[in-house]
């Protein structure tokens, strides 16, 4: 035991090394959004006089696209919720005779490249009318979560003993309070999942923000940073601090929601 | 499977009801998936027959041109280009992705203290939006007071600033380098996932026989891992065939054309030059070799689904 203590610290030592080599463009993002702006970047590895100049400015060009990439993110979740439950239910508890096509479909489906989609809901979008609408990038973000939603639920929900649910019929209940009342709460950690996931892949969405707004009027925050970003720089503090804001779900995820992120990249193919 | 006390008639109309309510749990999802995934499929490929330029949204006229599109498209010097780079970019992400990944599998895959908390923080590149890592990188990797180049000037390892995006010979190397560090967290977490799965015992068992290190590996590691392997490689390709993101938010497919495949092609096609016709044909030929890699990994996950 005691020959073994020192090989474990230099491993958590080791460890630690890989770590920061691994964080360094994420710290440096940080360290950057913290200086003083300009065109040029500080080659100082501490913000020894920080500033939140670059955060001001972030907030007042990008402030506004932060939140609709709230409001898309949020969407997302509400909608992949409500579509892949009941069809994970179904999946995993009904008897129906096309279950391995549907399962099939599901998996292909999660290989299509986005500019097809993108390409196609171009065209549709135009002639409905809702390009450039949160709602519009609603349900194309939705094609991202939904068959991961129901690969997820559905192996979740296999696990989910039916005498469970046959106990609740037998009071009365019918399938859909069965599924409300019975399997939606013992399901919660998989539901929780699959949201986290779902604003995750919406927060994060870069091909639809391009490509179905066109107008500027509804700039998710990754097209914000984008644009920022150009083909040179003016203001770095501000194009790094707007990265920083980007990146608080993915911090707050981290943070409070670790088992559930386990749970999503090994229960199915994320991004 | 239903255990109603109800006389028989009122059963079979509570019956049907039933299965029309089982129905209705699979429509939305199923016009979801309809809409938002075989809509744009047969879509795209009927655009690839069209003439579908941005006059298309005004006259609504689209028409039959045949194989032109795809004949346009491929004859372009910029395809064999293109074709050349996907190749470059995918198999040169993947490798590092993976080397890395299952280098690092191993390393948490034993005991130390912190090691949770450190492999939680290895996945934050991952979770982060792809655009905001390409935009660390872009400070980090900027020409004239990036991090790198001030690093390596600082240290008389370079006299000059190496044009890491900027140059037609480097740029390639950088946006693999940049995605290969995307791809880590990835892969050291199903890689990793995977080394739990492997029992115990069969290392004891081996260990005993003499088999340690690098025979162990060998041995019992590599053959019980070489499903989720598969798995990781498969997805791993599939994933980075169509990586727009990352490179447009680095070099933008440039300089000059340097780092275009043919996903930005395709993209390019349809929302800079609006000739979707064309977009779509490129898209089709990336969802064929998307394909291929598809079926080889359905071959491998079948058994898993079928559980």
């Amino acid at each position: 035991m005691s020959a073994r203590r020192p090989r474990a610290a230099i491993r958590t030592a080791v460890a630690l090394v890989l770590l920061a080599l691994m964080l360094f463009p994420v710290y440096w993002m940080l360290n950057i959004s913290l200086q003083p702006s300009g065109n040029t970047l500080s080659g100082t590895f501490f913000p020894t006089d920080p500033t939140l100049a670059g955060y001001r400015t972030a907030l007042q060009d990008q402030g506004r696209n932060l939140v609709t990439s709230l409001l898309v993110a949020s969407g997302t979740v509400v909608v992949t919720l409500l579509v892949s439950t009941p069809c994970a239910y179904a999946l995993a508890q009904f008897r129906f005779r096309w279950i391995s096509w549907a399962l099939l479909a599901l998996l292909i489906s999660q290989m299509i490249p986005g500019i097809v989609i993108a390409n196609a809901l171009y065209t549709l979008y135009e002639r409905l009318g809702v390009l450039n609408s949160v709602p519009g990038l609603i349900v194309a973000n939705a094609a991202n979560a939904i068959p991961f939603g129901i690969l997820i639920l559905r192996s979740f929900m296999l696990g989910v003993p039916p005498s469970i649910v046959e106990a609740a019929r037998v009071d009365g209940a019918g399938p859909i309070r069965s599924l409300v009342s019975v399997v939606v709460p013992i399901s919660r950690n998989a539901l929780i999942t699959v949201g986290l996931f779902a604003f995750l892949f919406a927060w994060s969405d870069f091909i639809f923000a391009l490509t179905l707004t066109t107008k500027g009027t509804v700039v998710p925050v990754t097209l914000g940073i984008y644009t920022y970003l150009g083909a040179h720089v003016d203001n770095w503090s501000a194009v790094m601090a707007t990265a920083v804001l980007a990146c608080i779900p993915a911090v707050i995820l981290l943070v409070v929601a670790q088992k559930y992120i386990a749970a999503g990249a090994t229960g199915g193919a994320v991004k | 499977m239903t255990k109603t006390t109800s006389p028989a008639s009122a059963r079979s109309t509570g019956r049907r009801g039933e299965e029309i309510t089982k129905i209705l749990f699979v429509v939305p999802a199923a016009v979801a998936i309809v809409v938002l995934f075989g809509y744009p499929v047969v879509k795209n490929l009927v655009m690839s027959f069209q003439d579908y330029t941005l006059a298309t949204f005004f006259t609504g006229e689209a028409p039959w041109v045949g194989l032109q599109n795809f004949a346009t498209v491929v004859g372009d010097a910029l395809f064999t280009k293109a074709l050349v780079n996907t190749a470059l970019f995918t198999a040169g992400s993947i490798a590092g992705q993976f080397a890395i990944g299952l280098a690092l599998a191993l390393f948490f895959h034993r005991n130390f203290p912190l090691n949770r908390v450190v492999r939680a923080l290895f996945l934050l590149p991952w979770l982060m939006p792809l655009i905001v890592g390409s935009a660390a990188w872009r400070a980090v990797l900027e020409q004239d007071s990036g991090i790198l180049n001030v690093t390596l000037e600082r240290l008389g390892i370079i006299d000059s600033p190496v044009p890491w995006l900027a140059s037609s010979d480097v740029a390639l190397v950088s946006v693999i380098l940049v995605n290969i560090w995307l791809g880590i967290p990835f892969n050291l977490t199903l890689l990793y996932s995977g080394l739990q799965d492997i029992p115990e015992e069969l290392y004891e068992a081996a260990a005993l026989d003499g088999a340690t290190g690098w025979r162990s590996f060998r041995y019992i590691t590599w053959p019980n891992l070489r499903e989720v392997v598969g798995i990781v490689l498969m997805l791993g390709v599939i994933y980075t065939l169509k990586v727009i993101d990352i490179i447009l938010g680095l070099s933008h497919g440039g300089p000059a054309t340097a780092t275009e495949t043919i996903a930005t092609q395709s993209y390019e096609r349809s929302f800079v030059e609006f000739k979707f016709g064309q977009g779509a044909a490129l898209s089709n030929i990336l969802i064929v070799i998307s394909l291929a890699f598809a079926i080889l990994y359905l071959r491998a996950t079948r058994r898993r689904i079928d559980e």
